[in-house]
């Protein structure tokens, strides 16, 4: 099923959460909705489950208006942060909820219900949980209940607020493959809301990058990374260090850092420059010292924390061999190979 | 409008029917009842109430009735911060025993309470022989009214103590001790500060429980005019008179005080809100 | 704490074991003659009997207040609030002077029933009454904090999932209460058991008919039958142990589906 958001706005009070947000969703599709908090995108999620209505603008599922639809009529699968399961259900009847309060001839049979609850349930790999109580369950164990109870209803989408949040980090990455898995073997358009960058850039087909109620951006993880539209989409997504100087005629300059800003107006801009993208370069033109203070080891990699002469701090990234004999307080002549400049 | 409703929230018709239900139940259960109180008190003037209540009876009725709560409140102010302190720092073998002895009270029928000082310090009882040879009179007087009601507002003070304590555990006392400080004064520098709003809100509980007792007073004190008859129990004897008016102007004023509980209960829940379910 | 069992025992324990004493003193045929004649077994009834119904009406109507309190914006909400607590602060007997002028036959609301030929005050249902008064504080304080710890998203869910809002609150929203709920319940029904005060304004009191089991107690007392009267004060407090111990086997099992 594919979502169309058009123009929606929404305000809480005089708090504006949504503003004239629009995006196309397409069948099929993982798309993360990722920003900071209060950047509106668990509003913009609860607009498309009904769970919220916008005060402007249209949600349509297919060609369908569901703008004002409540979120009973919407089939939607909506997965919460804390997982909201029905404590007092076990996880069979956790899961097979949706089917169960079906009327009439909608209502599957029982042994329907029963052999699609046995199916959801390995799926998300819990086949012998069916039995067992949510407060007998781990938080992994709740996530995935709550994931084959939202499956249940054959959702045209399905969504998921922070779904990864309130676990702890090695459950959390290996529920984050279990959930491109399941999205790859169902099919079903998932949305899902997260703050952690990572997660979005490592999951998702497409990212949007909501801030202040807007979106800033909407591509592959690739597209955001590498090719930022603005200067909060580069801050935000991926590492950088950020550099507020000025551009003239066509060059940005910082304290004594200088690089080719090509197409900039002159004035005051804001650069922003990926670890890896400063490159050690035999001195010469465009080159400036960087004194290292702190260098740390990862993986293939080596990150140096340092300062230039005129006192700006810097954080550089490189191939572990290639500064393999660089001390504390060695000095390091370096190019800025690409960065992101924008006038502010 | 309907089809925005928030899924978490009552349809509107919903809303109107529960609320009108709700008025007129607590209309016709708590709000009717208590304005019949002050209604039939003031039915002859204020003048006529008022006497009623300045009456030679009245007054010495007023006057048991402080008697017995300025005994019976710091009674168990002193044994509610003992029980609860035993309760909440000592690991024993009996504990859940004790537990369920503070709370028995709350589910003891008051007329029982009363029965059972009778049947230990009545004259037929255990110690009634003993006590009559000494001359001591303890039921159909005022120490069987202060012990009875006593009982039934016994659980009131160390239960708000309770939970309190416990959640407080010891590690801030230990720290104090450790620190060189006496028992005396670390309970009055760390105990005390955490558990006063909870220690008001028992005594206040405790207090109206105290000048209202009705059933377990009743059966110990003997209803001797001006000398075991207690607020309450004036009441009853106004009304089996069939002096309403009189027995309404006493009602009225122990209703006063029982609309000053519950203002100074509310205050005390602002200053403090509830933490747990089931609070008496 | 070696000063807390003492006073225990001297004021609750060693008194109450009186009881248990004075009724052994009889046989054990004695004792089921004064437990168990058809004056203490109607006079059982009707406390029960009429503690059960009020128990019953105070689980309806002290659910849909609590709820009120929780989840509605009316006015007066605080003034409301506060009145809920008045069976706890106010005197029973002013309780039971105020409810039987209240349901007299010319009394405000009596008035209103009589035409019906309603007859509350000075019968079984007047009893109902006053405990009704009693026990309601009970099912609203213990259903309040459970209800308004309900969390948003599990109502949110069940709506998601397709369920109506009768759906959610009859197959979510209640079963979630009701541990909360029979707590409730079985507080008010063990505290109207053994209510008095407000009782016997109102009973009528008529032998056989309108008496209730405290009363007898009473009775029997003015009439120096000490070991009837502790007879009947031992049925009620086996009673009260077995409602003690349903409400704590009652809070075990939600800590547990709680946890």
């Amino acid at each position: 099923m594919t979502i169309s958001i058009r123009s929606v706005g929404k305000t809480f009070g005089r708090y504006p959460a949504l503003n004239s947000v629009s995006l196309e969703i397409a069948d099929g599709e993982l798309l993360a909705l990722l920003g900071p908090s209060g950047s509106g995108k668990t509003t913009l999620l609860r607009v498309i489950a009904g769970l919220e209505f916008p005060d402007s603008g249209q949600v349509l599922y297919g060609e369908q208006d569901m703008t004002f639809a409540g979120a009973a009529q919407r089939r939607v699968g909506f997965v919460f942060q804390q997982y909201a399961l029905f404590r007092h259900m076990t996880v069979a009847k956790n899961v097979a909820f949706g089917l169960d309060v079906r009327k009439g001839a909608a209502k599957p049979s029982k042994a329907e219900i029963a052999s699609r609850v046995d199916e959801l349930l390995r799926l998300v790999e819990l086949g012998e949980l069916g039995k067992r109580y949510p407060a007998q369950l781990s938080g992994g164990q709740r996530q995935r209940v709550a994931l084959a109870r939202a499956l249940a209803v054959n959702p045209s989408v399905l969504l998921l607020d922070e779904p990864f949040g309130a676990l702890d980090a090695t459950v959390r990455k290996s529920l984050r493959k279990e959930l491109r898995r399941i999205h790859d073997a169902t099919g079903v358009t998932t949305i899902f809301v997260t703050h952690d960058q990572e997660e979005a850039l490592e999951l998702a087909d497409r990212v949007a990058i909501l801030n202040q109620g807007a979106i800033e951006q909407v591509g592959t993880p690739q597209e955001i990374h590498d090719n930022p539209v603005g200067a909060f989409v580069a801050g935000f997504v991926g590492e950088s260090n950020r550099l507020e100087g000025e551009v003239r005629g066509g060059r940005f300059r910082l304290n004594d850092v200088e690089f080719a800003a090509p197409g900039i107006a002159d004035g005051r801009a804001a650069a922003f420059v990926r670890p890896h993208e400063l490159v050690l370069s035999p001195r010469g033109e465009g080159t400036f010292p960087l004194i290292a203070n702190h260098i740390a080891p990862q993986g293939a990699v080596a990150r140096i924390d340092g300062v230039t002469p005129g006192g700006l701090r810097l954080e550089a990234a490189f191939a572990r061999q290639s500064v393999a004999d660089i001390q504390p307080g060695a000095k390091l002549d370096l190019l800025v190979g690409r960065a992101y400049v924008f006038p502010q | 409008m309907s089809r925005l409703r928030h899924p978490t929230e009552d349809p509107i018709w919903a809303k109107v029917l529960i609320l009108v239900i709700v008025a007129a139940f607590l209309a016709s259960v708590l709000i009717l009842p208590m304005v019949t109180v002050f209604f039939e008190a003031l039915r002859r003037g204020l003048p006529a109430a008022l006497e009623a209540i300045g009456t030679e009876d009245a007054r010495d009725a007023i006057k048991l009735t402080l008697i017995t709560a300025a005994i019976t409140v710091p009674f168990n102010v002193v044994f509610g911060i003992c029980a609860s302190w035993a309760v909440a720092k000592y690991e024993f073998p009996l504990k859940p025993f004790l537990i369920t002895l503070i709370d028995l009270p709350f589910s003891v029928s008051p007329v029982v309470a009363g029965l059972i000082y009778v049947l230990v310090f009545g004259a037929q009882g255990w110690f009634g022989p003993w006590l009559i040879d000494h001359d001591i009179k303890i039921i159909f007087a005022i120490p069987g009214i202060v012990l009875a009601t006593i009982f039934v507002t016994f659980p009131f003070v160390a239960r708000e103590l309770i939970p309190l304590m416990q959640e407080q555990g010891v590690d801030e006392e230990e720290a104090a001790v450790s620190m060189g400080a006496s028992g005396l004064r670390t309970f009055w520098s760390v105990t005390a500060p955490n558990i006063r709003w909870g220690l008001l809100y028992g005594v206040l509980l405790c207090n109206a429980r105290a000048m209202g007792e009705f059933g377990a007073v009743s059966v110990v004190s003997g209803h001797i005019r001006g000398l075991t008859n207690t607020m309450p129990l004036h009441v009853e004897i106004l009304y089996n008179e069939y002096d309403f008016v009189g027995a309404f102007a006493v009602a009225a004023l122990l209703c006063f005080l029982a609309v000053v509980t519950l203002v100074l209960k509310t205050l005390l829940e602002i200053a403090q809100p509830p933490s747990r379910p089931g609070r008496h | 704490m070696g000063v807390t069992l003492a006073i225990l025992s001297l004021i609750v324990l060693i008194p109450l074991s009186a009881v248990a004493l004075k009724a052994s003193e009889q046989s054990w045929q004695e004792f089921f003659q004064a437990a168990f004649n058809e004056r203490a077994l109607t006079a059982y009834r009707l406390s029960f009997g009429a503690a059960l119904i009020a128990a019953a009406i105070n689980g309806v109507f002290g659910l849909l207040t609590a709820w009120a309190l929780v989840r509605y914006q009316f006015p007066l909400k605080s003034l409301v609030n506060g009145i809920i607590d008045l069976p706890f602060a106010l005197p029973t007997a002013v309780a039971g002077i105020a409810l039987a002028t209240l349901y007299a036959p010319n009394g405000w609301i009596g008035a209103l029933l009589a035409p019906a030929g309603l007859k509350v005050a000075y019968t079984p249902l007047g009893v109902v009454v006053a405990l009704t008064f009693i026990g309601l504080p009970f099912v609203v304080r213990t259903l309040e904090p459970v209800m308004r710890d309900l969390a948003a998203d599990v109502e949110e869910a069940a709506a998601s999932l397709g369920a109506t809002r009768l759906d959610t609150i009859l197959r979510v929203i209640l079963p979630a209460l009701a541990p909360a709920w029979m707590t409730g319940f079985a507080l008010a029904f063990a505290r109207a058991v053994g209510e008095y005060g407000s009782v016997i304004f109102i009973a009528g009191n008529m032998p056989y008919k309108s008496e209730i089991a405290p009363l007898l107690i009473i009775i029997e007392l003015e009439q120096y039958d000490y070991a009837g009267a502790a007879t009947i004060a031992v049925v009620m407090l086996s009673v009260s142990f077995l409602m003690l111990f349903v409400i704590n086997a009652i809070q075990a099992w939600a800590r547990r589906l709680a946890a």
